[in-house]
């Protein structure tokens, strides 16, 4: 419905993305340097400007499917990669982590400050890199000329948007259930306590006036809810204290992440529906796709690079059953650019596509030779 | 003073929208229709008394090529008129007018996409029967189209288009009792806060408007000539539509409203909104003084949900119906 829905979107999940990574690239002991290269690549390509260019215009949100397609092609614009279960359970982690701050946000606006403390932690990832660091800001001034001036009403429908984009999703991590903002069912916690929104008064107070304006009664009600007045407003400035939590890096090396697949249950049904449309994407779609990947500058890792392979997983062996038992109606069926239709749109896309696919590190080739995952056993 | 009752099944969960929820009584046949919007569908069922589902249906807003995106639905809304009852579908393509129980399509307006600038959104929203033989609709534009329906057939005409909200609408709302003198019978709000109170008819009058506070009105009620508006930062107020005078202040939720409905032989006042509240209120007039009264009956929580819709199920208030985010179910809560 909003045309404007997009942009936070794609920044929001990017920034989770990051945080994710992150946190896989030091538990997995992969060395600071690498670690610090495949960071600064993803984000570099991220906020390269021709692509910002592309997402900043006034468009509908596309498919789960689409979108999926455009972090797929992101989480290997550098030397690392990742299989297909590690990157959809990437890619459920991103989208449950948006999904609950969207849902818990106090008011509409603040999904600005929720993609502020996205920003600022993407900041802090490249803060030794000036040239990318301008970049981001940048981006960070586009966010507020094009939504510092924008309505209540006309962000509650941005997050109404955003809401039918993550509807009937209830897939359950870890972290969340263990923290106890998630139930068993998949469900997000919505706390009844706590700081009402700014602009909000505490609920309880009913005045009546008469004609003339004048206060004649005041009454009260209470409920179970426990409320309170917020201390202040967080900042909406390129620097300062955005006040609300969400939106910051809940991960840390210790902090595993985990889903579990939801089993067979109703609440999967209307999921299941999406999935299985024949067609694949609808022509706006397609061209969507085309434009935003065609500014995605990827650039091909140079010779001396040894690529490695990271893992979401605890261990390879889970990686592979989590592969096989991933249930159908939840797999996201990555974009088959073969199957378009039209003949010119599919020689661009490959022609695209061409372009961005990382050299695959070949087994057989000399000094590079080696296993991959003895490289990383090693390290 | 509420219990809940047998929840209804709904064929797929609810959307984050304002006023998502239509019930229709059929009490000779006993037995409530209820709407609610699903994305790009709206699913409509019937229900016995008991909250066992009956025939369930889904409306779909049409797309514009076959191969296109489908259009989300924004509202779906029953409005019943003294000839027949039509069941209206707002959508970002335009608006759908069904005989009542979704079977037939009596009438198709396309929004005009063309004028908009296309950062803009376009949609339609708000939905009330007005003045016997009107239904009115509103649009992201502020314009509110006023359709004239013919008693039965698929003869309707857009009589009149009124141009003054300058934000996208929220909600239209008839008078659902008795209107005093120069109050007016139609109630508009729009996304900024602004209402504007009009008076039906072969030409609709505006009354009195009442200026943005600033804050979304997302819903709105008329009845016995007080306006009850919904915002979005939490707060019910209760406005006189004759004169637009401030006759009451309520801090009721403590976030966005996305609900309030009235019944008309009571004055009893329902609100739904994010904080996972539902509230009842009773309305009143003090035969005295002439005051406005508004007191808390009853408050609900519906755990871990965010209200998007909430009706009453008959006219006295004696049960009503919720509908949720994400909750593929319409909880039902009936008078103990």
């Amino acid at each position: 419905m909003s045309g404007r829905a997009l942009p936070l979107l794609f920044l929001n999940l990017g920034g989770e993305m990051l945080y994710i990574l992150d946190q896989r690239l030091r538990a997995q002991s992969i060395p600071g340097e690498k670690a610090r290269k495949v960071m600064n690549d993803i984000i570099t390509t991220m906020f390269n400007k021709k692509f910002m260019e592309e997402l900043f215009k006034p468009q509908e949100l596309y498919s789960k499917k689409a979108l999926r397609t455009v972090y797929d092609r992101l989480a290997h614009a550098s030397i690392m990669r990742l299989n297909q279960a590690s990157m959809d359970k990437l890619y459920d982690l991103m989208t449950m982590a948006f999904k609950y701050q969207v849902l818990l946000c106090p008011r509409p606006k603040d999904i600005l400050l929720v993609t502020f403390n996205h920003l600022d932690a993407i900041k802090d990832f490249i803060r030794d890199s000036p040239g990318i660091l301008n970049q981001v800001d940048e981006t960070f001034r586009q966010l507020i000329e094009v939504y510092g001036g924008l309505s209540a009403g006309e962000f509650q429908l941005i997050r109404q948007t955003l809401l039918l984009f993550f509807q009937d999703m209830h897939i359950r991590v870890s972290i969340f259930l263990k923290d106890k903002v998630q139930n068993s069912n998949g469900r997000f916690v919505l706390p009844i306590s706590g700081p009402v929104p700014w602009g909000t008064e505490v609920p309880g107070l009913i005045r009546m006036y008469n004609r003339n304006g004048d206060e004649v009664k005041r009454t009260e009600f209470t409920t179970d809810g426990n409320y309170i007045t917020p201390q202040r407003e967080g900042s909406f400035d390129l620097y300062g204290d955005r006040v609300l939590k969400l939106g910051t890096n809940m991960y840390s090396v210790s902090r595993q992440v985990e889903t579990h697949m939801s089993g067979s249950s109703k609440n999967l049904a209307s999921h299941a529906k999406e999935n299985v449309a024949p067609n694949p994407l609808a022509k706006e779609e397609l061209n969507f796709l085309a434009r935003l990947l065609g500014g995605l500058d990827i650039k091909k890792p140079g010779g001396s690079e040894t690529g490695f392979r990271l893992n979401l997983f605890t261990t390879d062996e889970e990686e592979e059953q989590a592969a096989l038992t991933r249930p159908e109606e939840l797999s996201y069926k990555v974009v088959n650019i073969e199957a378009t239709q039209d003949p010119g749109l599919r020689a661009e896309l490959a022609r695209i596509a061409g372009e961005l696919e990382v050299a695959e590190p070949s087994p057989a080739s000399s000094g590079k030779g080696e296993d991959l995952l003895a490289l990383m056993d090693g390290l | 003073m509420y219990r809940r009752d047998r929840s209804v099944q709904l064929g797929g969960s609810s959307s984050a929208l304002y006023n998502n929820l239509s019930v229709l009584r059929l009490p000779q046949r006993q037995l409530a229709c209820f709407c609610a919007v699903h994305g790009p569908a709206v699913n409509v069922l019937s229900a016995a008394n008991d909250g066992l589902a009956g025939s369930q249906r889904q409306l779909r807003a049409p797309p514009a090529a076959p191969a296109a995106a489908a259009a989300a639905v924004t509202q779906a809304a029953w409005c019943v008129l003294p000839a027949r009852v039509l069941l209206v579908l707002t959508s970002q393509k335009g608006v759908q007018m069904y005989e009542s129980d979704g079977s037939v399509m009596v009438y198709w307006h396309a929004l005009d996409i063309t004028e908009q600038p296309p950062a803009q959104a376009v949609f339609a929203r708000g939905i009330a029967a007005a003045g016997e033989r009107f239904i009115c609709v509103g649009t992201s534009s502020g314009m509110v189209l006023v359709f004239d329906i013919p008693h039965k057939g698929t003869n309707v005409t857009v009589s009149e288009v009124l141009e003054e909200h300058h934000h996208a609408i929220t909600d239209i709302a008839a008078e659902l009792g008795q209107a005093p003198e120069g109050a007016g019978d139609l109630v508009t709000a729009d996304d900024a806060g602004a209402l504007c109170i009009w008076s039906s008819g072969e030409e609709f009058t505006l009354l009195n408007k009442i200026p943005a506070l600033g804050c979304t009105c997302s819903s709105v009620k008329l009845w016995n000539g007080v306006v009850a508006a919904g915002y979005g930062n939490g707060q019910i107020r209760l406005y006189e539509a004759a004169t637009g005078v401030l006759r009451a202040e309520v801090n009721a939720h403590a976030r966005w409203i996305y609900a309030l409905d009235l019944a008309p032989l009571t004055g009893k006042l329902l609100s739904g909104a994010e904080d996972s509240f539902v509230h009842v209120w009773k309305l009143s007039r003090n035969p005295d003084t002439d005051d406005v009264e508004i007191e808390h009956c009853h408050a609900e929580c519906v755990t871990d949900t965010q209200i998007c819709g909430a009706r009453f199920c008959d006219p006295e208030g004696c049960s009503f119906a919720v509908t949720g985010y994400d909750l593929s179910e319409i909880f039902r809560y009936s008078q103990v």
